[in-house]
């Protein structure tokens, strides 16, 4: 074997090994670099109450109730499975609309009511002109979001 | 390969090739911006911010790509030893660098009117992050082990080995949720509207083809600098 042929050799063992190791430590941190729960992965994992937690997905429509003194409103959180029930206090973000993605920082309250501190809008991944969407009422039923009812 | 590994006919043709990105590069660049800032229609729920796509996706694409060229310059440098491999690496190092921070820059401006933040510590914002700091590392490393344009073997290393960080940026919006969204163009398709999607297509054109010019540039300067040292050199001794 040429030094030359030798020396691929071990490049290639090196980059099967470094994109092994990649990805066998990415799928151990699966759950752990999630940056929010869902409603299902949150009813799974048996949070305790007033522990601090990340929760995300679309807000259903029609879900969305405002409170008498014009700042705290009440709405429900879903994936494709689940759904969970938020209270919040304060503005929200422009892009929070019923059927987009939220990102809600917060604790469950012991009755599992998830009470959120800041709210953050989360964009899906397409882009409608104003005036198309506007034709096409359900232009956000195209998302290929996972969190997408 | 070994073909350009004689630097003057490397330099022959780097010669006439540089203008030949450069121009066409920023003339699609400079198009890309005016049809991206005056005459695309407001988005659905973003309204005129949509318009920073037109910078944040190429800087994004070019940040990712740069480090692409660099690991595959560096596996060419240890298992071929070609001649021009270390330059090709170290000329891209800093405009990947560049365009990993106006990557990161456009989408911390982006996320504050969109979702209520400048930056959160979500996998496709961290790794991204991750990826600007190794082009730092990698920049610092070459430059302390070479004091030649080209690039010593243990930054190769370096190189070949950050590399993994690339598919890791790719999928982590797949693999972990996200604050960021998913992947709008896939081998399946676009779900970004054709009204953004051509302008799109033409600023990542344009910034790729300013790219090559940038790395055509640095690589004949450095080129250039070797010589200079090998005759500065010989007169020393003669």
């Amino acid at each position: 074997m040429k030094p030359k042929h030798q020396r691929l050799f071990l490049a290639l063992i090196a980059v099967v090994a470094l994109g092994g190791a990649g990805l066998i430590a990415a799928s151990a941190l699966r759950e752990e670099a999630s940056y929010f729960y869902t409603p299902t992965t949150l009813a799974a994992a048996n949070v305790e109450p007033g522990k601090a937690i990340r929760l995300g997905g679309m807000v259903q429509k029609g879900s969305i109730v405002r409170g008498g003194d014009g700042v705290s409103i009440t709405f429900i959180v879903q994936d494709q499975e689940r759904s969970q029930k938020v209270a919040y206090r304060g503005i929200t973000p422009d892009l929070f609309v019923e059927g987009s993605g939220v990102v809600a920082d917060g604790h469950l309250r012991p009755d599992r009511v998830f009470v959120a501190e800041s709210l953050l809008a989360k964009h899906d991944e397409n882009y409608v002109p104003k005036e198309l969407a506007d034709i096409d009422m359900n232009a956000a039923a195209y998302t290929k979001d996972t969190l997408a009812p | 390969m070994h073909r350009f590994a004689n630097p003057a006919r490397f330099l022959r043709i780097a010669k006439p090739l540089t203008p030949a990105l450069f121009w066409p590069g920023l003339l699609l660049t400079l198009m890309a911006c005016i049809w991206g800032l005056f005459f695309i229609p407001t988005e659905r729920l973003m309204g005129d911010t949509v318009k920073i796509l037109f910078v944040h996706v190429p800087a994004a694409w070019l940040g990712m790509g740069g480090w692409t060229g660099i690991a595959i310059a560096s596996i060419v440098q240890l298992v071929w030893r070609h001649p021009l491999a270390g330059v090709a690496a170290r000329a891209i190092a800093v405009p990947g660098a560049t365009f990993a921070a106006i990557c990161l820059i456009t989408g911390s401006i982006w996320g504050r009117p969109t979702w209520g933040t400048w930056w959160v510590w979500d996998g496709r914002l961290t790794s991204m992050l991750v990826l600007f700091f190794l082009y730092l590392g990698y920049i610092a490393l070459s430059n302390a082990s070479s004091e030649k344009g080209d690039t010593s073997r243990v930054a190769a290393v370096f190189g070949v080995i950050g590399a993994i960080n690339i598919p890791i940026i790719n999928r982590s919006v797949i693999w972990w949720e996200s604050q960021h969204q998913k992947a709008s163009i896939t081998f399946s398709g676009s779900s970004i509207d054709t009204a953004y999607l051509a302008p799109l297509f033409v600023a990542v054109a344009g910034f790729s083809l300013l790219f090559g010019a940038l790395v055509l540039m640095r690589m004949r300067a450095a080129l250039a600098a070797m010589r200079i040292e090998a005759r500065m050199r010989r007169m020393a001794q003669g």
